[in-house]
């Protein structure tokens, strides 16, 4: 059977990709140690020498609109082209194009299926910048194949938190049912608090730092019934208006298992949101 | 209340290079236009098929036609839609980064939680 060789979760800020490749005055004061974290970070997931990337992410109303919106969606192709007009036109983000493992997206939409996910699936779909800013950060080469995973934590109505969870406790058992050889890292991105297109957007912080704690705590520690008991779809508008993106770091947390501590945890307080960095390895920890 | 089309039309435009600048330079034309050619467009769907039923209220109608990002906030407009168009149209003008987006928190500043619905 496969092996899960590394659960990842971060955030993806996509102006990572420009603060990190900007020189002379257009380099932001905050991008050397925002680089040096990312290549710390990176490295827990070289070391684990996968094989084959599940990603985890959400579509920002690129390919997927309000005329037929799928709450957890499988991408099933060979290929998968990335980052759409709006992202270059504001992040500076490249068009890129990734491998697909077509064989787990049919064995994860199959099994899922029949694990009480009603999954539904793409065999062309363009991804965005919710997969590929982690590809930035953790595997710049886009060199391994992916199954691309997309929840809705962008339009109401959104499943409950408690939903993410299970799918993610459903991807991890699927993916060491897979009969396989090949070594799996499932990577999800979220948020932690964020404001987007509301009062409290682009302020010196994120817009709630006392909740960024909490969650990086809840992450770390592997903490699910705590975070469970108070976090809920109302509870998330509090901290900010899109922080619903932080149920994309619970569904990663059901990867990781229920008071499984992650063995790598980093952050970076930067000006509108919280980073957060953290690699589980559910097999134990690699030669360093 | 159609806040699925207020959606609609941010969403169509901010993914069309050209219907951006044509909404910067032409709010009420392209409003217009766009309600009478391009609202009832089935996106996801074979070129040609349209819906019959779509169009803004009186208060939708000015708030794209003014660029009012207030007041499309206040209606429930998705705020990722119009933060993402608006900052295409507008953070041109300002000098310093991120003043664009700064000015339009502060514009925003008299909205408490719980903020407007946005469910479609």
């Amino acid at each position: 059977m496969a092996k899960v060789v590394a659960v990842v979760a971060s955030t993806h800020h996509p102006f990572y990709y420009r603060a990190s490749t900007a020189t002379g005055a257009d380099r932001p004061p905050f991008a050397d140690e925002w680089t040096s974290k990312i290549l710390a970070f990176r490295e827990t997931l070289t070391r684990a020498n996968p094989d084959v990337l599940v990603m985890v992410g959400s579509d920002h109303f690129h390919q997927l609109w309000l005329d037929n919106m799928p709450q957890f969606l499988v991408g099933k192709a060979p290929f998968y082209d990335a980052n759409w007009y709006n992202e270059e036109r504001e992040f500076g983000l490249p068009r890129m194009l990734l491998r697909g493992q077509e064989d787990l997206s049919s064995y994860i939409l199959r099994e899922g299926l029949d694990a009480g996910f009603d999954l539904a699936f793409s065999n062309e779909l363009r991804i965005d910048h919710s997969i590929t800013c982690p590809i930035i950060t953790l595997r710049p080469e886009a060199d391994l194949p992916i199954v691309p995973i997309y929840t809705n934590i962008f339009a109401p109505p959104l499943p409950r938190p408690k939903r993410f969870v299970q799918l993610g406790q459903t991807i991890r058992e699927l993916v060491e049912s897979w009969p396989s050889d090949l070594r799996v890292a499932v990577i999800g991105t979220g948020h932690l608090s964020l404001e987007l297109g509301g009062p409290r957007q682009f302020g010196p912080h994120g817009p709630d730092p006392e909740f960024d704690r909490r969650a990086v705590d809840w992450i770390a520690s592997g903490d699910l019934d705590g975070c469970l008991s108070e976090v809920t779809l109302d509870s998330l508008h509090a901290p900010g208006n899109a922080t619903h993106g932080f149920m994309d770091f619970m569904l990663m947390m059901g990867v990781a298992g229920a008071g499984a501590k992650a063995d790598y945890v980093d952050s970076l307080d930067l000006f509108h949101t919280m980073e957060a960095y953290f690699t589980w390895y559910p097999n134990g920890a690699p030669a360093a | 209340m159609s806040r699925y089309l207020i959606d609609k039309f941010l969403y169509t435009v901010d993914r069309d290079p050209d219907l951006v600048e044509r909404y910067r330079d032409d709010p009420v034309g392209t409003v217009t236009w766009w309600e009478a050619e391009r609202a009832n467009a089935v996106l996801n769907c074979h070129t040609g098929e349209a819906s019959t039923w779509l169009r803004f209220d009186d208060a939708e109608r000015a708030a794209l036609s003014t660029h009012d990002y207030v007041k499309l906030f206040e209606l429930g407009a998705h705020p990722f839609l119009t933060l993402t168009l608006f900052i295409a149209m507008f953070e041109r003008d300002h000098a310093e980064p991120l003043a664009f987006q700064k000015q339009y928190a502060a514009r925003l500043a008299h909205f408490d939680l719980p903020y407007p619905d946005i469910a479609t």
